[in-house]
């Protein structure tokens, strides 16, 4: 618990240093956004009616390529080497990583969800459920995303490789978080899908973080 | 117990042993499997009854449901040759996930083409976004996924291991996905063959389906062998085992030619 918290420090601390890391993949996520109102066209109606769509498929890109170079430096410098040998402490920080992965991503997309309500001209009701499925589904992508990071830290192709493993695997979460958004803004029910997410978020947790621990070691070993 | 019950298959962890095995099944399979494709394919394409609502349009089916099963058949077999490579490290059956990854994304490259086709008659259209499409469409993406993460480190052990991971992954996945995309939206027609319940197809049409289904299975099986007898000697070039091998050939070859 102590290495813990000190790992948490640590990662805390780089991001105070290195605010591109956390502040890039935020004005990538409105940029994104409002890239669809200019290439689909204005009209307030058809914005509601394909926003569930918008803000989830630009909250996993951005989630996805903030998570890029998540290792590359600690491998770089034999952070990882140094964990991986010595046999312990390397789970402690593959849950640090997770944790300050989804407060520097995933925490400001909830954060300036009200923005993209405004823009995308999102109710109260739709806003509040944005919300709820932001807070559900980004611990998942983050988990996803650290997932393909570690996997190919050692390649000597990053990027789009990262992104070509791990996209299909967010497909479930894209299809419920949407679909939880859609379900409200018709006035349907739509605790059935937070519940979903729900299950999805604890599935992910218990398992990802042991997946990414291999990940690391087989690409160090 | 589990140790003593799988101590037979312990000689075939050497690559030499499991190289000259593959060689040996190799025709046998291969055989096999172009007999029953042949069987299955003309019975069925040829001699079984057209359908009362499809006509003739339904017979793509000795095609697309055999590549469609085996295409997960295919995925399952990766996911546990990773899973035997990585829990007790057996770098063949890490080389076996290789050699099945391109089988089996050719397999559902196949169902997907065939279903498309099938698909233009009956529902009048190339692709519906349907559950079924998606997730077989969903299965192609990870089988691109393993094969391209294993080619991406210039270590290729390396990008073995890691890709086997990825391969396990995505079989925990995979249920999710399936599901998912069936509470999304579905029009595809209900399975033909279940275990659960009796077939809703016809004996005529059954027969030549089922054998299709077997010479499909004995196909994946001779291409996995030929595939893995070259990962084999690839991976094991630099041993002296694979050195007299390829020398004899060549001798013999040059024989011949004298």
């Amino acid at each position: 618990m102590v290495m813990w918290r000190a790992l948490v420090q640590r990662e805390l601390q780089l991001l105070g240093r290195q605010k591109a890391d956390w502040l890039n993949p935020l004005v990538f996520f409105l940029l994104v956004l409002s890239l669809f109102p200019l290439g689909i066209g204005p009209e307030p109606g058809m914005l509601k009616q394909i926003a569930p769509g918008l803000v989830w498929i630009a909250a996993l890109l951005s989630v996805l390529l903030s998570a890029e170079r998540l290792f590359k430096d600690d491998y770089r410098f034999g952070v990882i080497e140094q964990l991986v040998a010595g046999r312990q402490g390397l789970f402690s920080y593959v849950t640090a990583k997770i944790c300050c992965h989804w407060l520097s991503t995933g925490v400001p997309l909830v954060l300036v969800s009200p923005l993209i309500a405004v823009l995308l001209g999102l109710d109260w009701q739709s806003w509040q459920v944005l919300v709820v499925t932001l807070l559900l589904g980004t611990p998942v992508l983050s988990l996803l995303s650290v997932l393909g990071a570690a996997l190919t830290m050692a390649a000597d192709k990053g990027g789009i490789l990262q992104a070509l493993i791990i996209l299909p695997l967010y497909i479930p979460l894209l299809i419920f978080a949407s679909g939880a958004m859609e379900a409200a803004a018709t006035a349907l029910p739509y605790t059935g899908q937070l519940a979903v997410l729900l299950a999805f978020l604890l599935f992910a947790l218990a398992l990802v973080p042991l997946a990414v621990r291999q990940a690391l070691r087989m690409n160090v070993g | 117990m589990w140790g003593s019950m799988f101590r037979w298959l312990d000689p075939y962890a050497k690559p030499e042993t499991l190289y000259h095995l593959c060689g040996r099944l190799l025709p046998y399979l291969m055989v096999l499997a172009v007999f029953t494709l042949l069987l299955g394919n003309i019975w069925g394409l040829a001699f079984s009854p057209a359908d009362y609502q499809q006509g003739d349009s339904y017979r793509i089916i000795y095609i697309h449901v055999p590549s469609a099963i085996w295409s997960m058949g295919a995925y399952s077999s990766m996911a546990i040759a990773a899973f035997i490579g990585l829990v007790w490290q057996i770098r063949v059956a890490q080389w076996a996930v290789l050699a099945i990854a391109p089988i089996g994304a050719v397999y559902t490259a196949i169902a997907l083409f065939t279903g498309a086709a099938w698909g233009k008659p009956m529902w009048g259209t190339w692709w519906v976004w349907d559950a079924r499409l998606t997730s077989e469409l969903v299965l192609l993406f990870l089988y691109l996924g393993v094969i391209a993460l294993s080619g991406a480190f210039s270590e290729a052990a390396r990008g073995i291991k890691v890709a086997s991971l990825l391969a396990i992954v995505g079989v925990v996945n995979l249920p999710i996905i399936h599901f998912s995309v069936e509470w999304w939206n579905t029009l595809h027609q209900g399975a033909t063959i279940t275990k659960f319940a009796k077939p809703s197809i016809d004996p005529s049409m059954l027969w030549p389906l089922l054998i299709s289904i077997l010479g499909f299975a004995l196909l994946l099986a001779a291409l996995t062998c030929l595939r893995l007898r070259s990962q084999i000697l690839i991976f094991e070039q630099h041993r002296p085992w694979v050195r007299q091998l390829l020398d004899s050939k060549a001798d013999s070859t040059q024989k011949e030619q004298n």
